[in-house]
């Protein structure tokens, strides 16, 4: 197998944003279009509140003013004309026209509220799924390499971690955003109307925090990435030690166990201490901050209203001399403190999103990068179909099954042309190595005729597995050929060369599902009939029966209610239902009982009959039958012929066989 | 549950002191983010009585403040404040980490050591990978909520409580308003939360299956490309995805109703406390010129009510939020506390033995199952009498008992019916760990632990010298393939072994389990892939070296016990023989099948 890389996990890569977002928008560019209008408007209902209460209070001292005294504030048809915001502005109005204009506003703004919510929910799941499944689809398609080489917990993470980081970047991080960056503009057009000297005091604030956020946030996500590390570290302990607890308890290694874990579990501790810490704190810097600047804009406007000569700046009305009037100094910097305050929340929240994206489009990259991944090539022209055979000798397609195949291929003038399947398969000369510059298998022939037993033996490591991933083309071979029927592999389509081959793998893999549902895996349209057949077949039947439900007894965690040589049983019988015409089978290594192992070794004889096979043998009282033995060792065939050749050789075979050598 | 909680919290311990004093910070914290604002409203009110910048430092009266107060003091006050206030943010959250941080250590700590107590028993009832999870994922959980508890929880209310104090001290009898919206917006979260809660909870456990199925994918990839099944298991997740999507999206459209809930009863809030205060201003004011009067509400007041209205509806939200995480955070308190309350089924006697006599072993009409309900026993009336220094076969098919016999001995679990004797000392008289020492067990599943060859060696002596360790690798024939190692015995052994052989790895837990210099040997089908020859070499050094150990053999092979004292023959967890190779030969059946058998096909097997 080749090495198999250990994601580091840090920083995302730059494109990793945009690409997001760019994804998003082409899906559903008129929804979030839609959803970004309704924040706009939420977010302006919201702060409408906050002149609102400024406008009120315009009107009513207005009213007071001039009926000198009590008056009644609900008269819709008296008009009263009030200076607001830093003397800039002037309306004319009252109080019920007021109170109804709000009130359409905020039922506006209520609507946007639910519109967007709703909206941004449907998006987020449905972006979810599609990601999902094209994730999921593009990883179907990806080579065994692929699997091969990647740790399969890094692999499900992208599912159970990875993903998430999108789910809360288009959920929340995307409004968010929108919405506290229309807050900033706002209020800050807003402040610059009330009074610029004071908006500039303010900004200097803005930036402190930014660098705040900057410096504090990047050492919590310095200690971030050394948490995560640490924290697989701890975990991959805690694998180990769950996994070999028996083994702990037996050699009363718990103390022992404990002490080790408990120092990695203190450096953990250690390092989350200050990620949190430092994520903690951020907050309440900028809070105060902003606090600071406070205090610093309330002093200015004290200036602006005590020391004659000093005067206000905004950008509507210019200088303002605001000496000692106390009319103006209520609405402007009384005014103005409060949009201070939702200014520097807004920042600090804004400041805090973005720190979030950073730390998730981590996850994002990771998902990007499975994306990327280049999928399995097929540009094989060469296809199976079953054939119908007449007396004479000939044969035509058919749609039905048939246990008879051919192979299809259409010649350049647009000729089919059909060559009957045989099961002849020819390794000639093949070198092969899973990394570049490192051969595993090196001038390797094998000559399989139709109906051949062909076995390999040799020890761990010395390629035997990997034979039968080149002529399934789980890899491709880096020199010679192999053929099938005459026909170069790389011709025939992957899918249609795959179905010609039953494989019996040496790790069985159930799926969750019935027990019917697991056999029939090997084909889909096979009938409970044949599901029954199979399952004879392969010796699996008595057993299923006995079952609780029998064979709708459902199958969970790769079948752990059954015993392995059940599993084995069950992988046989998925494999005849199958009934390709050619069989691999790859013997499992793990011991299972003489009573048991024996209905296994009679499923797969079962299994051979008259078909090309290739035996993968760990038993080798399981081979004596075999055509050609090939034993091999680092990658090359040192001995090949049949059974009784081999033992009168009297070389590594004859060794193996008289329990000199041990196989594994 | 709540017993779970209190269970999870004892484990904070040293960092109960940070738990304690984050809610006081986040109090103080509170407190004087109110108080910062009052304090600037009676500087604005203040600024307005001065006459030039001179009276900066001069004294007025305020109608709210007891004592005057000049505006200097006002801003010392501010600054102050905000620094304390800072000090208070910066050590309530470094508490706050060091407090949840603290307690997720500990309770890893106290988990890992709980379910290393656990006896065999226990283990069999939670699956590995469950008590992984509880180990991560749950305690991860725990410590998020925890720190939320300490820092948010203590927040919401009271920033709840002291706005609604200034609402009333500011606003007057207005302030009865928050009261009656107050249990409307609880109310209404309540009932939208709960109902999307039920589904969420629902389509949660859905998801954890969908990503099981994508596990069985990755693991499974080459059954699915062999039987080029690409496209099945594409529909099939996509299905599953959908429906997922579609139950996703009904919880998340309930949950979109959270947001306009809140905005329509705060700005219900807003458009009714201006149409009050706009009656009692316009009613009850009067003007001198200069100045308006009001007894009932000034329009200042009208501000201040609008600034706390906000304040209380939005901390309702975010106690309502809270209350939605710590619900999701229950399940893993459960988990983790379930592990917890778990009791060792098999503990120290009160009165230990500490010295194992001899290796002798007696089974008194012992019966076996593995719960109280079974119906059927895994093993019924063993009676069987073992002399110190005796080599022990057993043999049976699958399920017949072998390796549960064998697991008595060492009290890997207790009997059900009869007695055992060690040493012709009842096993449950032992103290554990004497016992264990004295009775090593290679297991079937056997596995060694990443580290060095050495390291995996000590397990047995943690303070074997390389001699001894050699000795031991000798009888258990690894010494040739260790030395054959670049690095020999301290090449490192990756995590499950995966860099050695089956074979290879056997043979190392043969020697682990040597080095102990036990009284009892117990080998459970430990040589099933080492090869005859070794196989036999291993069996004539146990016998020479250490003779006075009693081995038992557990083997699918015959020629691996055939040289035994006694050949225990088991079946359906009975004892269906007992005797030596030469009589079962002869008289029993099992024995003669499975003779047959392997001698039919020779070889290897």
């Amino acid at each position: 197998m080749p090495p198999v890389r250990i994601k580091e996990r840090g920083r995302a890569k730059k494109d990793t944003l945009p690409r997001l977002i760019k994804m998003l928008f082409k899906k559903y560019p008129l929804r979030l279009f839609v959803a970004g209008l309704c924040i706009t408007f939420n977010v302006f209902a919201n702060l409408c509140s906050s002149i609102f209460a400024s406008l009120i209070a315009g009107i009513l001292t207005k009213g007071v003013i001039e009926n000198n005294g009590a008056f009644n504030p609900f008269d819709i048809n008296t008009f009263y004309t009030a200076e607001v915001m830093g003397n800039s502005f002037s309306i004319t109005s009252n109080i019920p026209l007021l109170l109804i204009f709000m009130g359409s506003i905020y039922f506006v703004g209520v609507f946007a509220s639910w519109w967007w919510n709703r909206s941004m929910a449907i998006i987020t799941q449905n972006f979810m799924n599609d990601f999902r499944i094209a994730l999921f689809n593009h990883m179907e398609d990806l080579p065994i390499k692929y699997f091969d080489t990647h740790a399969h917990g890094d692999i499900m993470s992208i599912y159970t971690n990875d993903i998430d980081t999108i789910r809360s970047f288009v959920s929340q991080s995307i409004p968010e955003m929108l919405r506290t960056t229309l807050s900033v503009l706002f209020t800050l057009v807003m402040m610059l109307i009330n009074s610029i000297w004071m908006t500039l005091i303010v900004l200097l604030g803005c930036v402190a925090m930014i660098l705040n956020t900057k410096i504090i946030g990047g050492r919590s996500s310095k200690f971030f990435i050394k948490q995560q590390k640490q924290v697989g570290v701890v975990e991959g302990n805690i694998e180990e030690s769950i996994k070999g607890l028996k083994v702990i308890k037996v050699f009363t290694h718990e103390e022992k166990s404990c002490e080790d874990f408990d120092k990695l579990n203190d450096l953990l501790g250690q390092y989350s201490t200050e990620a949190n810490v430092a994520a903690n704190i951020t907050m309440p810097i900028n809070g105060n901050i902003g606090n600071f600047v406070y205090v610093l804009t309330a002093i200015v406007g004290l200036l602006i209203f005590a020391i004659p000569g000093f005067k206000n700046f905004t950008i509507v009305a210019g200088f303002v001399d605001m000496h000692l009037n106390v009319e103006a100094f209520n609405s402007t910097i009384v005014g103005f403190l409060m949009l201070n305050r939702m200014f520097s929340n807004n920042i600090n929240q804004f400041s805090q999103q973005v720190n979030f994206i950073v730390m998730g489009m981590a996850g994002a990259g990771r998902c990007f990068d499975l994306m990327d991944e280049v999928p399995e090539k097929d540009e094989g022209y060469v296809y199976l179909c079953n054939i119908k055979r007449h007396e004479d000798g000939t044969f035509e397609e058919t749609e039905e099954h048939t246990r008879d195949y051919a192979w299809k291929y259409r010649h350049n003038d647009g000729k089919l042309e059909y060559r009957e399947l045989k099961g002849d398969i020819v390794l000639d000369q093949v070198d092969f190595g899973y990394v570049p510059n490192k051969i595993v298998l090196q001038d390797v022939s094998i000559y399989a005729r139709p109906g051949q037993k062909i076995a390999l033996v040799g020890s761990t490591g010395a390629g035997k597995t990997t034979i039968t991933n080149l002529i399934n083309r789980f890899y491709d071979i880096a020199d010679g050929k192999i053929r099938y029927d005459g026909i170069n592999i790389n011709k025939i389509k992957k899918a249609d060369l795959r179905k010609s081959l039953g494989i019996v793998l040496q790790d069985t893999n159930l799926f969750t599902g019935t027990v019917m549902e697991n056999i029939r895996y090997g084909r889909l349209d096979a009938s409970d009939e044949e599901v029954y057949a199979a399952a004879k077949t392969a010796n699996a039947y008595d057993f299923i029966t006995r079952l609780p439900e029998g064979f709708n007894t459902m199958l969970t965690d790769n079948g752990a209610n059954l015993s392995q040589g059940q599993r084995q049983l069950l992988s046989i019988a998925r494999a005849a239902i199958a009934d390709a015409p050619v069989m691999i089978l790859d013997e499992a290594t793990s011991s299972i009982d003489t009573r048991t192992e024996k209905l296994v070794q009679d499923g797969m004889d079962k299994l051979m009959e008259g078909r090309t096979v290739f035996v993968i043998a760990h038993r080798l009282s399981t081979i004596q039958n075999s055509q050609a033995i090939m034993v091999l060792e680092h990658g090359r065939i040192i001995e090949r012929g049949s059974h009784d050749d081999l033992i009168k050789l009297h070389g590594t075979y004859y060794q193996l066989y008289t329990g000199a050598f041990e196989l594994e | 549950m709540l017993n779970k909680i209190k269970l999870i919290l004892k484990s904070v311990r040293q960092y109960k002191i940070y738990a304690i004093i984050t809610p006081i910070f986040m109090m103080l914290e509170v407190l004087l983010e109110s108080a910062i604002p009052f304090t600037m409203s009676v500087f604005l009110d203040t600024s307005i009585k001065i006459n030039s910048i001179n009276d900066f430092t001069t004294f007025f009266d305020h109608p709210r403040l007891p004592f005057p107060v000049s505006l200097l003091t006002l801003v010392i006050a501010m600054v102050v404040m905000a620094m304390l206030s800072l000090t208070c943010g910066i050590l309530g959250g470094r508490f706050a980490g060091k407090a949840s941080v603290g307690l997720a250590t500990n309770l890893r700590s106290d988990l890992y050591k709980k379910i290393q107590s656990f006896s065999f028993a226990n283990i069999d009832k939670f699956q590995p990978s469950s008590l992984v999870t509880r180990l991560t994922t749950d305690i991860g959980n725990v410590q998020q909520s925890f720190q939320m508890c300490i820092r948010i929880v203590i927040r919401a209310p009271l920033m709840m409580i002291f706005s609604s104090v200034m609402a009333f001290m500011s606003g007057g009898l207005v302030a009865f308003l928050f009261i009656i919206l107050i249990p409307i917006l609880g109310l209404g979260l309540f009932f939208i939360i709960r109902k999307a809660m039920k589904i969420f909870l629902r389509v949660f456990k859905r998801y954890d299956a969908l990503n099981e199925s994508v596990q069985e994918n990755i693991n499974g990839i080459r059954v699915v490309k062999s039987f080029v099944r690409e496209d099945f298991e594409k529909q099939k997740f996509g299905t599953a995805s959908n429906n997922l999507k579609n139950d996703f999206v009904k919880a998340e459209k309930i949950m979109a109703l959270n947001n306009p809930l809140m905005n329509t009863t705060i700005h219900l809030s807003n458009i009714l406390v201006v149409s009050i205060a706009s009656y009692l201003i316009g009613k009850y004011s009067t003007y001198d010129g200069t100045t308006i009067f009001n007894d009932h509400l000034s329009i200042g007041q009208m501000s201040s009510l609008l600034t706390y209205g906000i304040q209380i509806l939005t901390s309702i939200m975010m106690i309502s939020m809270i209350l939605v995480m710590l619900t999701m955070s229950l399940e893993s308190v459960r988990r983790i506390g379930e592990v917890l309350e778990e009791e060792p089924t098999i503990k120290d006697p009160t009165n230990p033995v500490y010295h194992v006599e001899d290796g002798s072993i007696d089974f008194n009409n012992v019966s076996f199952s593995y719960s109280e309900n079974a119906e059927k026993e895994t093993l019924s009336n063993i009676d069987i009498h073992i002399k110190s220094g005796q080599f022990i076969g057993i043999l049976g098919s699958t399920g017949s008992g072998k390796t549960s016999l064998v697991n008595l001995i060492s009290r890997l679990y207790d009997v059900s019916k009869g007695t055992l004797l060690v040493g012709g000392q009842n096993v449950k008289n032992y103290d554990l760990k004497v016992l264990r020492d004295n009775v090593a067990v290679v297991l079937q599943k056997n596995v060694l632990f990443s580290g060095t060859i050495a390291d995996n060696l000590r397990w047995g002596d943690i303070n074997a010298t390389e001699e001894e360790m050699r000795k031991a690798c000798d009888i258990a024939q690894a010494s040739e393939f260790v030395d054959q190692l670049k690095d020999g015995f301290n090449t490192w052994i990756e995590q499950g072994g995966s860099n050695v052989s089956g074979g290879q790895k056997q043979r190392l837990c043969i020697a682990r389990a040597i080095l102990k210099k036990p009284k009892i040997l117990i080998l459970d089908d430990s040589t099933s892939a080492v090869d005859t020859k070794t196989d036999r070499l291993i069996r004539k050094g146990l016998k020479e070296d250490i003779p006075e150990t009693t081995k038992i053999v557990i083997a699918q092979r015959i020629s691996s016990i055939e040289d035994a004292d006694q050949i225990i023959i088991l079946d359906n967890g009975r004892i269906d023989a007992i005797g030596t190779h030469e009589e079962l030969i002869k008289s029993n059946a099992i024995y003669q099948e499975v003779y047959n058998t392997q001698n039919r096909i020779g070889g290897n097997a």
